[in-house]
């Protein structure tokens, strides 16, 4: 084909049609954002002064941002170990992961969590009833997919073989080879999944829900439900939020191998 | 009357000009290859002669007919490209028939001229395979044999054969050559193996920065290269600089006696071109004199029949083939007696100083 | 023995995975009181069970397949010869943000354009046409449908740019050259090649939207029967009291999906062979 100097006129519409529809929620959003609660009208900075003055909304901030850091370092611990060993050694092994990371898309949340429930009943308190219990344990299975697409492409861009011999004929043992040599060669990897896993866990309200735990996502319905125009502020501020995540993925991503499935998680 | 003509074709890109007054007339069932280095102009010729992109100026005239504005799906001309072009989804005979469906032709006919051609290109049972499951040489011939089948009336070639192992392109090569000679079609073969053009085309245009450098048949390109960079990208030739005396050239101090320095006028910068071949090798007794350059083996490379020899001295760097046995008495280090032949070498100006023709721009295999 | 060292990761999977969904397969089963019994999965074959799944099919599958056609359609719009680079590299980094902006936030974004009073209703209103008097309304099925599409483009336009880039140029130069037009390029070559990874998209689309209980929760507040919505409703300990009927529903969600599932691998696996 000859090379098109300008875009198709056919290529047009359905572009303005996306920006249209992408953009006006936002828009929207926005402008509710800046409604007073006393007039119904423009434009006052209210809304974000009240969010931001609001213990509970750093509070339950607090508690979802640390749940995402415990859910990264346990599967990073879990999953980084297990698929370095299974690029080694179980290459075999490899496609059996790879199917299981499947299984989220079989078993959601809304089914995840009811199992939960179920199985768990009479555990512990320390376990059952804390959110760094139950709910991380919970959130690294949703993080499993996105974590393992992440680490295994990371895996795959390096030459695993090649760096753990190189490594091991130096005099190093494992936890010295996974610690100094394999872990700075994924970094990328590893740190493309876990700003997905923090967008995941900073906006999941499903299991929170149904579990009854008060997470960030819980405040924002919260604030929806009794709050009007202060909701506004709430909504662009996590979006903001989930933007920083993703942005911050992009620019890691941009280094070597750390492409990830980007799909989402919060429905 | 030429059946395909390029009329000063010219193209830039930017600043870049890819095509610099391309003149080229092609009779029916004549094999043209366009050779040259990466980047010299040969595949953009051909992009145009097919319709993928449009000069800025000139014109492409088949058969009479001035095509240069017609859209590629109009111009009945096959194509063959390097790679990955056979359709996926579909089999090797659909691959085949796809241009005859378009046509619209009924469906025994399509069958019949599928098989036909699957034969021709060496495929017959090989119908119901999916690209994927067949080799890169047998995919490169279902790609010949859709060309084929919709019976163009000129047949183009986009470096069919660099993505395919030595020996494949070899035999390959030769199928293609035989199968344009039995249907007699106009053919423009575009690639950067100049041992490839040189054994399967009726001429061969030498392009070089957008023009072309030399066109004729093999042989005279071969033994009569007109610049100085075709006689570097054709074959091996040894190149001496010097400038011509009474009946010969001075090189750097020592008189060759070069028959062809007799029409040349005295002063005039040459190079004398050699081929390996040509160049006589015994062992060294004395110090030479005359056509007779005496240094050491330096390397030597076996080329199977013939062993490369480079010959390294005081002012002295050729190269010299001999028959491999002869090679076998002449090790690394023997000083030899490299003879250049009075009549066995050709003269061409030196204008400016020598190109510099980048490495990676001379052929492969050299 | 090298296989010893993944067992940190097969029990941590155990626990938290196949066991709860085990757990929901056997709860699914069992009688209020004791014993097991089929009498939980019959009872989903009646309303308003039997209606939750049927709307909750039918929105996944209108989401999926507009999700699908328009998304392929802007996806290829964005990537196509012609269109300058950063149209495409800003489509997906903000598909990249948008598909994981779902659930709450998502609801009052659409609520704030499209509900009673949001900007775009407003703005007819001020024209003369009151949506809301028409019986318009944001808080209905094709509501949720809407606000679910915000979701599913961007997820559609992430799954299929790399298969639109997979299209190599030479198949539409010797299509071209053979003689097809355009349209014949498409409808031969074109649309065929892309056909499994189009199917594979939408089967995932459809999940996507089937287990999606946040945005319609904090949308409709359980005005439309969906199965994720009825399922919550268990637990916030409104409408039943049997907590094996709540199994069972999870118990035949994970049916459907995994119905998706078996067709959606082979499709995949053919995807990656023409990708060659």
């Amino acid at each position: 084909m000859k090379p098109r100097r300008f875009i198709a006129p056919s290529a047009l519409p359905w572009l303005l049609l996306a920006a249209i529809y992408f953009l006006v929620p936002l828009i929207a959003t926005l402008l509710f954002s800046l409604k007073s609660n006393q007039t119904g009208k423009c434009c006052t900075v209210a809304n974000y002064s009240w969010v931001i003055h609001n213990g509970d909304f750093w509070h339950t901030l607090k508690i979802s941002f640390l749940l995402a850091l415990e859910t990264i370092v346990i599967s990073l611990l879990l999953f980084v170990p297990t698929i370095y060993w299974v690029h080694l050694k179980l290459p075999k092994l490899r496609p059996v992961i790879a199917f299981l990371a499947l299984i989220p898309f079989v078993v959601p949340p809304i089914v995840m969590v009811v199992g939960l429930l179920r199985f768990f009943k009479g555990s512990p308190d320390w376990f059952y009833a804390k959110p760094w219990g139950f709910l991380a344990g919970a959130y690294v299975i949703l993080a499993f997919p996105y974590m393992f697409f992440s680490l295994d492409a990371g895996f795959r861009s390096i030459d695993v073989h090649t760096l753990t011999e190189a490594s091991q004929s130096l005099g190093a043992r494992w936890t010295t080879t996974l610690v100094k040599v394999i872990l700075p060669n994924i970094r990328a990897a590893a740190l493309a999944g876990s700003f997905l896993t923090l967008a995941i866990v900073m906006g999941e309200f499903t299991i929170a829900n149904l579990a009854a735990f008060k997470t960030f996502p819980i405040f924002i319905q919260l604030v929806n439900e009794t709050q009007g125009f202060p909701a506004g502020a709430l909504t662009l501020l996590s979006f903001g939020i989930t933007w920083a995540a993703m942005l911050s993925l992009l620019l890691v991503g941009r280094k070597r191998g750390a492409r990830g499935a980007i799909v989402p998680a919060t429905r | 009357m030429a059946f395909l003509e390029l009329q000063n074709l010219h193209r830039d890109f930017g600043t870049v000009k890819a095509l610099d007054g391309i003149e080229i007339k092609l009779g029916e069932g004549e094999f043209l290859s366009l050779l040259g280095p990466s980047g010299c102009g040969k595949t953009t010729a051909l992009r145009i002669v097919a319709g993928f992109d449009r000069p800025d100026e000139g014109r492409v005239v088949v058969d009479g007919r001035d095509v240069t504005h017609v859209s590629p799906n109009k111009r009945d001309m096959g194509m063959v490209f390097q790679a990955y072009s056979l359709f996926p989804n579909m089999t090797a005979a659909q691959n085949v028939e796809y241009g005859l469906r378009i046509r619209r032709q009924d469906k025994s006919a399509r069958r019949k001229r599928v098989d036909d051609l699957l034969e021709l290109v060496g495929l017959g049972n090989a119908g119901n395979r999916y690209p994927h499951q067949l080799s890169g040489g047998m995919q490169q011939r279902v790609a010949l044999a859709r060309a084929l089948a919709i019976e163009p009336r000129v047949l183009l070639l986009d470096e069919p054969l660099s993505a395919l192992d030595a020996k494949v392109r070899v035999q390959l090569r030769e199928e293609i050559r035989r199968i344009q000679l039995e249907l007699g079609i106009t053919t423009l073969y575009v690639t950067h193996d100049q041992e490839e053009a040189l054994s399967v085309s009726d001429h061969v245009a030498v392009m070089y920065r957008g023009r072309i450098e030399q066109m004729g048949s093999p042989a005279e390109m071969y033994s009569a290269p007109g610049t100085p960079f075709v006689a570097e990208f054709i074959g091996t030739m040894n190149r001496l600089e010097g400038t011509v005396v009474e009946g010969g050239v001075d090189h750097g101090g020592r008189r060759l006696t070069i028959a062809a320095a007799g029409d040349r006028p005295r002063g005039q910068r040459v190079l004398v071109l050699v081929r390996p071949e040509s160049v006589e090798v015994t062992q060294a007794n004395g110090s030479g004199g005359g056509n007779t350059l005496v240094g050491d083996v330096v390397t030597q490379t076996f080329l199977g029949p013939v062993t490369r020899l480079k010959i390294v001295g005081d002012g002295v760097d050729v190269i010299a083939d001999v028959p491999t046995q002869k090679a076998l008495a002449l090790p690394v280090g023997t000083r030899v007696a490299a003879t250049v032949p009075a009549d066995g070498a050709q003269l061409l100006e030196l204008k400016e100083d020598l190109p510099v023709v980048a490495e990676e721009e001379l052929p492969a295999g050299r | 023995m090298a296989w010893l060292a993944t067992l940190p990761f097969f029990a941590y999977t155990i626990l938290f995975l196949f066991a709860p969904a085990g757990s929901v397969l056997v709860g699914a089963f069992q009688g209020k009181t004791s014993g097991y019994t089929l009498e939980n999965v019959r009872t989903l074959f009646h309303s308003p069970y039997i209606d939750a799944f049927k709307t909750s099919i039918e929105v996944s599958f209108v989401t999926a397949l507009i999700g699908a056609v328009v998304g392929l359609l802007v996806a290829y719009a964005a990537i196509r010869d012609g269109t300058p680079r950063w149209i495409r590299s800003g489509l997906t980094t903000f598909s990249g943000v948008a598909a994981n902006f779902g659930g709450i936030p998502l609801a009052f974004a659409f609520i704030a354009t499209l509900g009673p009073l949001g900007i775009v209703t407003v703005f007819f209103r001020n024209r003369g046409w009151d949506p809301t008097a028409h019986g318009i309304s944001l808080f209905t099925k094709t509501g949720v449908e809407i606000t679910y599409m915000y979701f599913q483009l961007p997820l559609m336009i992430l799954v299929i740019a790399p298969a639109i880039d997979g299209l190599k140029r030479e198949w539409r130069e010797a299509s071209s050259n053979l003689g097809a037009s355009q349209l014949q390029f498409w409808r031969f070559v074109g649309i065929p090649v892309l056909m499994p990874s189009l199917l594979g998209a939408m089967i995932l689309l459809f999940g996507n939207a089937f287990a999606a209980y946040a945005t319609a929760y904090s949308l409709t507040s359980g005005t439309v029967n969906l199965v994720p919505i009825l399922i919550g409703a268990y637990y916030s300990g409104n409408v039943l009291d049997n907590p094996h009927l709540a199994q069972a529903m999870a118990f035949g969600m994970f049916v459907v999906l995994a119905a998706m599932m078996v067709v959606y691998i082979p499709l995949q696996r053919r995807a990656a062979r023409w990708a060659k």
